[in-house]
């Protein structure tokens, strides 16, 4: 075997997979920062170019700003949320009051929410929600509620509801992975903790968390950018209304491009977008790479 | 006093179960009764619970539909593909990784890592002419390529790992023999990596039949729609046939919660992998 041919086997059997995230990511990106620097792009055939014009449109624009406030309840209150009941339920997993078929059988019910296709789970709830519909009975029979709430039709608790919505849908994958991890401590923590006379809370502050920390990293983190995306759950439940009371960078960007197209404006929004991921990506890689 | 004390915390924790079992199972324990109901049962008020007029008019009304049942095939033939060409993919690019040092790979493995952080909708954009114009826009072709680019980092990253378990003189001994590396490849390192391959191939699954947003931006006609966008495409056609949208979100769902109960342990380590490590 000649040197040469040694050197280029590696990239032969990367060949495949460069050649697809070359066409299909980094050409793309580099199109779409392109694309925000110019006006009417994808319509036009020769857009003009203006430089930060579309950034200073969607900056200025009230609807992205009401998107980003927006958005940010909508990731904050879930990500506490994923991580408060995925913790809960994880640890309510792992108590030794609990037989190995008893924990079996629970897991399968909590992980439940994760297998349903987005599409799936907004049809659901918005029959749920609907204000005939089940947790209007529920609620009003328990006395907790006078009259039918439009739960995704009213201005005042849209958003809140979506966000119940998300909640439920993805704190499993906190739960699945918060108990692979406690799975994976050492018992002799727990037995030295013990010993040292230290109470459950104390156990849970000193030995739990802190073994659990680079999980936990991780998991806020890809939570942080899944969240901070979601388009699909929110499009199919509200569609951003009513009057923008649901709206998130997600659904601004595609209502700018696919119902108003205005391309130009949907990559500037996009390119913003992206940027605060990659952000939250540096860190992510970073505390990929120091697990290695 | 401690066995007080142990009978209080049994209370609590069975309390929990409870209140966690309706918390996560009412929705779907919902939606499955509402597709055996009739459609003006749905929102009854109060709500019947078990319909006495139970039927499964709903599931048939799907099936005798050909443009529905076009929906699962779609679906069905656009996820064997993804796995089958993300795994053979990502085996290929995995044993670079494993195998080889070369210029380039440190750049080439933080893309592949950061491609998570990446939203699916700032590619959509540019999507929406590159797609177009590889003649590529509402086919099979445009969902591939594009749910590949997601799916393939994550297998490229599981299987690498796996592959790093397995010694190297496994297949430094085939290729003394006279193999080829890529025989050594599929004869030595595959094998053995298969429970690792079902995990992925289960991950994989699921992402690509459970994607929305490209499939409702890059196709167009209903001979090309996948059950996620047709389940929604059913809300505004048939003004509301809620049990039969039920139906189909119970049909939509069962390959997914299939893999899920019979294969557990694979496919809890493959949704786990991005985030613990062993």
């Amino acid at each position: 075997m000649t040197k040469g041919k040694k050197f280029i086997t590696p990239y032969l059997y990367l060949l495949p997979t460069i050649i697809l995230m070359c066409i299909l990511l980094i050409v793309p990106i580099v199109m779409v920062i392109g694309y925000s620097f110019y006006d009417n792009v994808i319509i036009n055939k020769n857009p003009v170019f203006v430089g930060l014009e579309n950034y200073s449109k969607v900056l200025s624009d009230p609807v992205f700003f009401v998107a980003i406030k927006n958005t940010l309840f909508f990731v904050l209150i879930s990500i506490v949320a994923h991580f408060l009941i995925g913790m809960l339920f994880a640890m309510l997993l792992n108590t030794r009051y609990l037989g190995v078929m008893t924990k079996g059988i629970f897991r399968v019910i909590y992980a439940l929410p994760w297998m349903f296709t987005a599409s799936v789970i907004a049809i659901v709830w918005r029959m749920m929600l609907n204000p005939n519909g089940v947790l209007n009975y529920l609620m009003t029979n328990m006395g907790l509620i006078s009259e039918k709430v439009e739960w995704l039709a009213s201005r005042d608790v849209a958003l809140a509801s979506v966000t119940l919505i998300n909640i439920w849908s993805g704190y499993p994958f906190y739960m699945i992975s918060i108990l692979a991890g406690l799975q994976g401590i050492s018992t002799d923590l727990y037995e030295a903790s013990a010993l040292d006379g230290a109470n459950a809370v104390q156990t849970f502050f000193r030995i739990t968390i802190p073994q659990l920390k680079p999980i936990l990293i991780s998991l806020l983190m890809l939570d942080f950018v899944w969240t901070l995306q979601q388009f699909a759950l929110i499009w199919m439940t509200t569609g951003g209304g009513p009057v923008n009371a649901t709206e998130t960078i997600s659904t601004y960007i595609y209502k700018q491009g696919f119902s108003k197209y205005q391309y130009s404006m949907a990559s500037a929004g996009a390119v913003i977008l992206l940027i605060v991921c990659t952000i939250i990506g540096i860190f992510y890689v970073r505390q990929q790479k120091a697990g290695d | 006093m401690i066995g007080k004390k142990k009978l209080w915390v049994q209370i609590i924790i069975i309390i929990l179960l409870v209140i966690g079992t309706i918390w996560a199972g009412f929705p779907i324990l919902w939606m499955i009764l509402n597709s055996f109901k009739p459609n003006s049962e749905i929102f009854a008020w109060p709500p019947t619970w078990i319909s006495e007029n139970f039927s499964l008019d709903a599931y048939k009304a799907i099936f005798t539909n050909p443009e529905q049942v076009r929906f699962f095939i779609n679906s069905y033939a656009i996820s064997a593909i993804v796995v089958t060409v993300t795994l053979i993919i990502g085996i290929l690019a995995a044993y670079a990784f494993s195998r080889f040092n070369f210029p380039g790979k440190g750049i080439i493995n933080t893309i592949i890592v950061a491609v998570q952080a990446v939203p699916p909708i700032t590619l959509l954009i540019p999507y929406m002419s590159l797609i177009v114009s590889l003649k590529l826009f509402n086919t099979y072709g445009a969902l591939i390529l594009t749910y590949m680019v997601f799916t393939l980092p994550y297998a490229i990253l599981m299987l690498t790992g796996y592959f790093n378990t397995l010694p190297k003189d496994l297949d430094e001994a085939v290729m003394i023999d006279g193999g080829s590396r890529f025989k050594a490849l599929w004869s030595v390192l595959v094998p053995p990596s298969v429970p690792g391959l079902v995990s992925v191939g289960m991950y994989t699954f699921m992402q690509a039949w459970n994607e929305y947003l490209f499939a409702l931006a890059l196709t167009k006609t209903n001979d090309m729609r996948t059950v996620p966008v047709g389940i929604n495409l059913l809300m505004g056609q048939h003004a509301y046939e809620w049990n039969q949208m039920m139906a189909m979100s119970v049909l939509g769902s069962l390959p997914i919660l299939f893999l899920f109960l019979f294969f557990q342990k694979y496919f809890i380590a493959g949704m786990t992998a991005g985030s613990v490590k062993n």
